[in-house]
């Protein structure tokens, strides 16, 4: 059985002592893709922060066995900024270097290394605002690679993508998974996180986890959408997407 | 025109403030770099203003500038912590307040009829003041900012990029951000006795702001920069020294003219680039700055 990179049990998550996110029970192994959905405020965000260590959970646990690392979403990236898309990967290098120590060359090649991993050598010394929005993309994953995270935490990667760069993205997400990499994914796409190996789905406690075959159904998306959803014609079951999300990452 | 070159550096005077703005431009174009990417320009300025009632005092109590400068900076610090703490209003108010306060209050003092004479310096610099002991503090004080620049470069780069990035292990922004802002109020203690308590910030923004301009490179930016602020500065003096008017601010005025410089040739070389890009093409994307 493959071994659980995350572990949350009985945990509940929040600010200053004031839970806002609560009833979290799960287990991801190592290798997954998880969708996480929920409504925006609805604790996706906050999940995140503790993975990454930066809040404690207020009760029950939340243990993380594996090195962590964010991919933003790219339209909060400043583009002005004077780096290339090598500079921007080199960065991750930076969570694991002792505070005195400056990336060196063998850093530089690790971070070359992670830009052809994302299909992105040959724009390496290009300027990080000149590229495309999925291409800003990879090279922040590209980044969460040179950090040697085997969890990548990727906030909404598919605001702004058009229809070519989300197919590459998926193919990426796919790449990782199947390297070992956990990924877990924000999204209001319902469709897509039902492609993926497990479904978290969130709305100030946990509506739902597993497989998105069973996890995902009408009452759990009414759950955790608070029953702003409009139905697919032909599929009442699943094909239930958030109206006022709905064609939001397009 | 061989002898309007030479003739001041035939006065020791005009050498020292010579070395002594060198110095400042190097170490003043350098740390600019990092207050334009942060965009604490207004800071790096209210940092020199709330100073001057402590660099006011030092120099009627006969004490080192730095010392009266730096103990001004920790009082401004606080008092700004505990009227932002004590009001609703925004920090950004506060700031304005507390530093507008500060500095009104140096003014009174430094300009009352009791000053001593040469007080008033501090307001405006004096580069053809500084002695030989100020050159070498100054100088190692400059050397010192340009090492902790050098060494933090990279994480300053990322923190700037992107403050979420720093991640588990990852050095705190928190951390670097006081970093920078105590490097900019080091770099300011030491370019008050040159370029006065008014011009000061105009080192710091000018040769940056117009480096910014002319280059997508962080390195290419921090040199050009550097050489932007050295040519400025030397240039200022020259003004200086054959037109007879202040130095400290002939120097600001060739640190503006070189700013107006680079923003004209950025904007006609853009305009170029955009001529001879085929029509419908955009020359950068959405959100870039030129």
């Amino acid at each position: 059985m493959t071994e659980a990179v995350v572990i949350a049990a009985h945990a509940g998550l929040g600010y200053e002592g004031r839970t806002v996110l609560r009833g979290l029970e799960f287990e991801i192994p190592a290798g997954s893709r998880v969708g996480i959905l929920g409504p925006n405020g609805g604790g996706k965000t906050t999940l995140f922060r503790a993975l990454l260590g930066e809040i404690t959970p207020l009760t029950g646990q939340l243990e993380v066995t594996v090195s962590t690392a964010t991919v933003a979403q790219t339209d909060r990236s400043r583009l002005d900024y004077p780096v290339s898309a090598l500079d921007v990967a080199t960065m991750g290098s930076l969570a694991r270097l002792p505070w005195w120590k400056k990336p060196g060359r063998a850093e530089r090649e690790r971070a070359r290394q992670a830009l052809g991993e994302v299909g992105l050598s040959d724009l390496a010394g290009r300027r990080f605002g000149d590229l495309s929005g999925g291409q800003r993309q990879r090279v922040l994953i590209a980044r969460a690679l040179t950090a040697d995270a085997d969890l990548l935490l990727m906030d909404e990667p598919f605001t702004g993508l058009d229809t070519t760069n989300e197919n590459r993205l998926e193919e990426l997400i796919d790449h990782l998974a199947a390297s070992g990499r956990t990924v877990m994914i924000a999204t209001h796409e319902v469709e897509q996180a039902e492609r993926w190996d497990l479904v978290l789905c969130l709305n100030g406690e946990q509506i739902s986890f597993g497989d998105p075959a069973v996890a995902i159904s009408k009452p759990v998306l009414e759950a955790t959408y608070g029953g702003h959803i409009v139905e697919i014609p032909g599929q009442p079951q699943l094909g239930v997407l958030p109206a006022h999300h709905h064609g939001e990452g397009h | 025109m061989i002898e309007w070159l030479t003739d001041p550096l035939a006065h020791g005077i005009t050498l020292r403030a010579l070395t002594e703005i060198a110095i400042l431009g190097a170490v003043g174009g350098a740390v600019g770099c990092w207050v334009v990417l942060y965009e604490i320009s207004y800071s790096a300025e209210s940092l020199a203003h709330g100073m001057f009632p402590g660099l006011v005092g030092a120099a009627l109590l006969g004490l080192p500038l730095l010392m009266g400068g730096a103990i001004g900076i920790v009082l401004a610090g606080l008092v700004i912590a505990v009227i932002g703490r004590l009001t609703p209003d925004s920090d950004d108010t506060a700031i304005a307040v507390v530093v507008t306060t500060l500095f009104g209050l140096g003014v009174l003092l430094a300009l009352s009829p009791d000053s001593p004479p040469g007080i008033q310096a501090l307001l405006f610099g004096d580069p053809l003041g500084v002695k030989d002991s100020d050159l070498v503090v100054t100088g190692l004080i400059a050397a010192a900012v340009l090492a902790v620049l050098w060494l933090f470069h990279d994480r300053l780069l990322a923190i700037g990029f992107d403050p979420s990035a720093a991640g588990p292990g990852g050095i705190s922004p928190a951390l670097v951000r006081a970093l920078l802002l105590t490097l900019v109020a080091v770099t300011v203690l030491v370019g008050v006795q040159g370029l006065g308590n008014l011009l000061v910030a105009a080192i710091l923004v000018g040769p940056a702001a117009a480096a910014r301009v002319l280059t997508d490179r962080m390195s290419t930016m921090i040199s050009l920069s550097v050489g932007i602020a050295l040519v400025s500065g030397i240039a200022g003096l020259y003004l200086s020294f054959h037109a007879r008017v202040a130095a400290g601010a002939a120097v600001v005025s060739c640190l503006l003219v070189a700013y107006l410089a680079a923003a004209t040739f950025a904007a006609l070389r853009d305009r170029i680039r955009r001529r001879s890009l085929p029509p419908g093409l955009p020359t950068r994307p959405e959100g870039a700055r030129s």
